[in-house]
């Protein structure tokens, strides 16, 4: 026990000793969360749109005010050239035009018009569908409401869309909870690893392979310090989300706290693996940005799941931030209770025991 | 107890087709300072390794302080202390950490720990080093205190692997006060050099070419049956007969 407890104070004081880490582990995190949601926003604003105007009526300036009001869109200007408006959308200055054809007013109120068309720049897909999307449901509003004003007895919107859990569609609110287990993997999923191969390049670690302390031992000494730090890290990045961006857990705190816990071990048991298995720095950090791509890339942190293909979707059963990044956003926006999310916490439960029990067992203290 | 620490028999370890330590036996009595001497790559420290729990043999048996080296290497572990050839106490801990450290993995009580720590760095004159980094330590101090660290839980055996490189003569002669000291209290000595004065202060002393141990006797036995002044020309004239390069 009180080989446990000396190996636990060396690895604090190293942390503490270290120029860079207790800096990195206090600013990395609010760096991250302060800076990151305003960032990583799939929210397409400032959607350049031209109207190339053939038809010059009320209903057409009626379209023009509206995209001219929308938040999305900003409206470059109208022409009545569509070749001007063209060559705006191939140097890059205009995302969409909107062709209104000739005769368009007349054509509605006495039989089907014809069609407005609509032209996207879908070099950046996202902008290109959303901008198209906006442009539609604007011009459909205009439609709507001069329709309406003709003959008030239709004036009933088709379809109410109603956002459950995230009432208004908030980017940021979606990304804060993918933010934090970012956070846990680089700070939680690297510095073991990198503290492990940096005592097998000083030598360190062969004097402690010498001396008879047991392979679990020195593997919880690595871990729990790591633990602690995600615990604070987990903390940190809760009080900025609350305090930025207004964003308080609607489960229970201790559920989410929970989860971290079970996230971390696992996080933290899988890079003393990876660790186990590397001589040099460069050898872990590799095989670590390895693994952490497929852990961002694949768990659903940034696209969901749901629109992966399928057997991709199959592949993600063995990623646990999968697991957890579903605890957190539904604990976070939906508040769902560790009852409901128990298959989730199971699975993190028999990752980390993996990770964990696979670190002890790979670590060779004779070779 | 039996009188012998170390026993080995046909000790060998491959890495591929390459033996680094090629079928070596010998015999180590308690309170020997043995002189594991060879030229750079000749196995010494492969072999000490295999002694010492850090690497499985290939072929062969050994046992150190009772305990058989290929099965009871944790058990080995408690009985002996392992100074290896690059110094690796913790740089970014002091000396009384790494002392509280290593002698806490040992299973020595905080008091013990405090008392022989005390008494320690007073025989090393230590003592107002104890809250210095060992980091900015100069490195014959570092080798003593290595010594004294891998000393702390009073082992049977201690393996030194080239305890002495790259130290003044001053403090190489500290050193080898320090190693007869704890040969006097009945800790077995087994140490590797490229020092052949040192060799001179062995009780014997094995001289390892490309992996086999070629000569192994008292210094003043070597240089008779080789007709050597020092155990320098022992040593030069087994080693010429190396094949292997460094």
């Amino acid at each position: 026990m009180r080989g446990f407890i000396v190996l636990l104070q060396k690895e604090f004081l190293q942390i503490r000793r270290n120029p860079f880490l207790p800096k990195l582990i206090i600013a990395f995190p609010i760096m991250i969360m302060l800076i990151m949601p305003l960032i990583m926003t799939m929210d397409v604003r400032n959607v350049n749109v031209a109207v190339v105007d053939l038809d010059r009526s009320t209903t057409s300036r009626r379209i023009v005010s509206h995209i001219e009001a929308s938040e999305y869109l900003s409206l470059v200007g109208t022409t009545s050239e569509y070749s001007v408006a063209m060559e705006g959308l191939e140097q890059g200055d205009i995302d969409v035009i909107v062709q209104i054809p000739d005769d368009f007013e007349r054509d509605m109120a006495v039989s089907s018009p014809q069609k407005i068309s609509i032209i996207a720049n879908a070099v950046n897909a996202t902008k290109g569908s959303m901008g198209t999307q906006y442009i539609v449901q604007t011009i459909a509003r205009s439609l709507m409401e001069i329709r309406g004003e003709r003959s008030p007895n239709e004036q009933s919107e088709l379809i109410t869309v109603q956002n459950r859990f995230n009432p208004t569609l908030n980017y940021r609110h979606y990304m804060i909870p993918a933010l934090m287990i970012i956070l846990f993997i680089l700070i939680c999923g690297f510095l073991p690893a990198l503290s492990i191969v940096g005592e097998k390049e000083s030598g360190t670690i062969e004097q402690i392979n010498v001396t008879p302390v047991s392979r679990l031992t020195f593997t919880l000494a690595k871990l729990i310090p790591y633990w602690i730090i995600g615990m604070f890290v987990l903390t940190v990045a809760m009080i900025v989300a609350r305090l930025v961006y207004g964003l308080t857990p609607v489960g229970s705190i201790g559920v989410i706290y929970f989860g971290a816990m079970l996230f971390i071990l696992t996080i933290s048991g899988f890079s003393l693996t990876i660790a186990n298995f590397s001589e040099t720095m460069q050898q872990t950090m590799f095989v670590m940005f390895f693994f952490v791509m497929i852990f961002m890339l694949m768990s659903g942190l940034l696209t969901p799941i749901d629109s992966m293909p399928d057997w991709a979707q199959k592949f993600t059963v063995i990623l646990p931030p999968r697991y957890f990044i579903e605890i957190l956003r539904s604990v976070y926006l939906k508040g769902t209770t560790l009852a409901e999310l128990w298959s989730n916490f199971a699975a993190l439960g028999v990752f980390a025991l993996i990770f964990n029990i696979l670190a002890a067992i790979t670590y060779k203290k004779q070779a | 107890m039996s009188d012998i620490v170390i026993s080995v028999r046909e000790l060998t370890k491959c890495f591929g087709d390459f033996a680094a330590v090629d079928h070596i036996s010998f015999d180590v009595r308690r309170g020997e300072i043995f002189g594991f001497l060879g030229a750079n790559g000749a196995g010494k420290t492969t072999a000490m390794r295999m002694l010492c729990g850090l690497s499985y043999p290939t072929s062969g048996s050994g046992t150190v302080a009772g305990f058989d080296i290929t099965k009871e290497g944790e058990q080995i572990k408690r009985h002996i202390g392992y100074m290896s050839q690059r110094f690796s106490l913790y740089n970014d801990l002091t000396v009384w950490e790494n002392i509280n450290l290593f002698a806490g993995i040992y299973g020595l009580s905080k008091a013990d720990t405090e008392s022989r720590a005390t008494e320690l760095l007073e025989r090393l004159n230590f003592t107002s080093e104890r809250n210095t980094l060992v980091g900015s330590l100069p490195l014959g101090w570092k080798q003593k205190l290595s010594f004294a660290i891998a000393t702390i839980h009073r082992p049977e055996v201690v393996f030194l692997d080239e305890p002495t490189g790259g130290v003044d003569p001053i403090t190489r002669r500290q050193f080898w006060e320090m190693i007869y000291e704890a040969a006097d209290g009945g800790t077995t000595i087994f140490v590797t050099t490229h020092y052949m004065d040192e060799a001179e202060y062995c009780s014997r002393v094995s001289i390892m070419v490309d992996g086999k141990v070629c000569a192994l006797d008292t210094p003043a036995r070597l240089k008779q049956q080789f007709a050597a002044e020092s155990m320098d020309e022992v040593f030069r004239t087994l080693a010429r007969g190396a094949q292997r390069g460094e």
